[in-house]
């Protein structure tokens, strides 16, 4: 019988501290209420993007991604690393064999001399992963203001909407004077103190608004040899196209694979159905 | 236990026989099963889950054990190792996307599962054994959960693993050296890994364990069903097999469906893209959240932010998080209503509806950053958790007049039960 009267007391207890904390809360609330930050009102949601490797029947455009490959190699490898694809890999994008060796062996990465054991660079296999540009996080860090910059495999998996914030990041570098969000609001006079830092660049996508990273594309920073567009907007797509590859290369055949799936357990499930009806027709339930 | 009219197990087969005499075991399959368990004939499809999350322990297991041959539990490769069955283990995309969103549908299932059981009374006189294994069942789930999520070694993992083990921390005087013992350190690193992975391994054998214990509760006193009223004759129930293994077979079929469809379509869908970053002590994502399954009980967590006299915040609010599960140990003696089944509780049905619509609240706060107003709102979905379940479940059996109740199941099926009338007046 004695838990008649402690299982309330309990209850109230609990009920009563967290209402307390309620009130405290509110005082603070009403009292000093939150001030909102540069970041809560100029950070922007990331644009629309869309890409072919989009939706249930979602595929790699394979062009574009060899467009966003040749980025890679040209522009953003002097940075990022991407060390969890191996040359190997290339063959999904629709290179042959001997095309994936000559590409392999056109990157120099880290290997051992055969006859003194020394370190050396030599020409890469289709086994290796692509190489780091930097030897570690710290030789990173003093090539780069002090910011290392993130390895790129899994970037399209690793942001929230990967892909569009890769696209609006590219984008996304803007002029920070006179700069205002959509409700018009102008940074710097609402933040004076705001004003980005020496070394640092404005771009809203960016969580904090100022990254270290400096724009790495701009219009016709790569010129692609079946002459596609080389537009800054073209280039940025492509990269991200590039980077859903590298972060998910088995997109298409889960895709595929999930198509057979559900067809099958559709089928599976509908003869399941009449075998419930069947064995339940003379029990009314 | 059985009903007497139970189909008795009779093998035919002189094979069946022999292993009969020796071994009785698919007597026994046969018994739980098969069609030697008479099942009540009104059971609805919230009767569904049971069977789907068995399903889910088996799956977890045959997925979990094959991913743990190509995971590498050590700090400076689990995440390498990680995208390496992603990457060219063969199918190991597939096994890692339905070992995780196995986990989130086990949950999904689970939910469903103990609140069928709210609001049936399942968890009364006399299943109350099958409710606190059930429960125990729930906290080992949570466990391996929470330590499976720690494996990838990715930003969440690291954080959410410093955060729930920081709560031990909260323990007034032993709290500290329990972490660091707990922790193997004093941040997580190898040595926890190392343990998390041994226990991520065995626990689901533990839970398979008790869950066996569950069963054979259940099989004393038989299924609940929808009206609460106890089996009286045979015209009450049916075999479980064919009658109930076919409606579990299609349940399963539809519940399979909407699995494949998040592990092929959308499978990163119940994951934190941080969990994509290798774990790094010195960078502290902006906000910690754990899985969406722990989220009602991390609100309840982070709504105390105000020490109680002596005891600080942080203590209140791992007593409340942990005493939030717990509470649930005692609700066969909380909840004295004669009536089990919510449908004939007319005033039980709308604090129901509250709770679900609480719990929902709690869901939401506890996936969003801790600022205001969610703190707020937290804290007030939380002060009626603990009061729906400590003051107003004993308050509302006192209070409430129960709907009549059928007579039998037979009769809140058919209309009419001749037959049990009969046996009743002899």
């Amino acid at each position: 019988m004695m838990y008649r009267l402690i299982a309330p007391v309990i209850g109230l207890f609990f009920a009563l501290s967290v209402l307390a904390a309620f009130v405290s809360g509110a005082y603070n609330a009403i009292t000093e209420p939150a001030q909102p930050t540069a970041e809560k009102l100029f950070h922007r949601a990331p644009k629309e993007l869309k890409l072919q490797s989009d939706g249930w029947a979602g595929t790699f455009d394979r062009p574009q991604v060899q467009r966003g490959y040749q980025i890679y190699k040209e522009v953003c490898k002097a940075c990022h690393s991407l060390k969890y694809v191996a040359f190997r890999d290339l063959e999904e994008l629709g290179y042959t064999p001997d095309q994936v060796k000559a590409e392999a062996a056109s990157w120099q990465v880290p290997g051992i001399d055969p006859n003194t054991g020394e370190a050396n660079m030599r020409p890469g296999l289709p086994t290796d992963y692509f190489p780091s540009p930097f030897a570690n996080d710290t030789a990173a860090r003093a090539a780069n203001n002090n910011a290392v910059p993130p390895d790129l495999s899994l970037m399209a998996k690793a942001r929230h909407e990967g892909p569009a914030y890769i696209y609006s990041l590219m984008t996304g570098f803007a002029s920070q004077d006179g700069y205002k969000n959509d409700k018009g609001q102008e940074l710097l006079k609402l933040f004076p103190d705001a004003k980005t830092p020496q070394g640092l660049h404005f771009n809203p996508y960016f969580a904090n608004l100022n990254l270290a990273m400096p724009p790495p594309l701009a219009n016709g920073t790569v010129t692609f040899a079946d002459g596609s567009p080389n537009d800054l907007d073209s280039e940025a797509k492509d990269v991200a196209a590039f980077l859903v590859w590298t972060a998910e290369p088995n997109l298409e055949k889960r895709h595929q694979t999930g198509w057979w799936f559900i067809l099958f357990l559709f089928f599976a499930t509908g003869l399941g159905y009449c075998a419930y009806r069947n064995v339940w027709a003379d029990k009314k339930h | 236990m059985s009903f007497p009219w139970a189909n008795h197990y009779n093998p035919t087969n002189p094979l069946m026989k022999w292993m009969d005499e020796k071994l009785p075991l698919p007597r026994l399959v046969y018994n739980a099963i098969g069609a030697g368990y008479p099942v009540p004939r009104n059971l609805n499809y919230f009767w569904n889950f049971g069977v789907l999350a068995g399903f889910c322990l088996v799956l977890q297991i045959v997925t979990g054990v094959v991913l743990a041959m190509h995971y590498a539990p050590n700090s400076t490769v689990a995440f390498a190792s990680t995208e390496h069955i992603m990457r060219d283990v063969n199918w190991g995309w597939m096994l890692r996307y339905a070992h995780a969103n196995g986990a989130s549908a086990f949950f999904a299932v689970i939910y469903v599962h103990i609140f069928r059981g709210f609001f049936y009374g399942s968890y009364k006189a006399p299943r109350e054994m099958v409710w606190l294994l059930g429960v125990v069942i729930f906290l080992l789930m949570m466990a391996t959960g929470f330590m499976g999520y720690v494996l990838p070694w990715g930003q969440m993992s690291f954080w959410g693993a410093k955060v729930i083990t920081g709560l031990f921390g909260a323990i007034p005087v032993v709290g500290e050296g329990l972490q660091h013992w707990l922790l193997g350190g004093f941040a997580p690193d190898d040595a926890a890994l190392n343990r998390f992975f041994s226990l991520h391994f065995l626990l689901p054998f533990v839970i398979a364990g008790v869950v066996i214990l569950h069963i054979w509760a259940l099989h004393i006193p038989g299924s609940s069903n929808p009206t609460g009223v106890e089996v009286k004759s045979e015209s009450d129930t049916v075999p479980f097999h064919p009658y109930y293994t076919a409606k579990d077979g299609w349940g399963l079929g539809v519940f399979l469906i909407i699995y494949c469809t998040v592990v092929f379509f959308m499978p990163n869908q119940f994951g934190h893209p941080d969990n994509y970053i290798p774990a790094n002590p010195l960078s502290t994502p902006a906000h910690i959240v754990p899985e969406w399954y722990f989220w009602p009980f991390y609100a309840i967590l982070r709504a105390f932010t105000f020490d109680i006299f002596f005891i600080p915040a942080k203590l209140m609010g791992v007593m409340a998080m942990f005493g939030a599960i717990l509470v649930w140990f005692f609700l066969p003696w909380l909840d004295n209503s004669p009536v089990r089944s919510g449908k004939y509780r007319p005033m039980f049905k709308w604090f129901f509806g509250a709770l679900i619509v609480d719990m929902a609240v709690l869901f939401y706060c506890g996936g969003a950053p801790a600022e205001e107003p969610y703190v707020m709102i937290s804290q007030i979905a939380t002060a009626y958790y603990f009061l729906h379940f400590l003051v107003l479940l004993p308050l509302i059996a006192a209070m409430e007049r129960p709907k009549p109740l059928p007579f039998s199941i037979t009769e809140a099926v058919l209309g009419a039960d001749d037959a049990a009338k009969l046996a009743a007046k002899s």
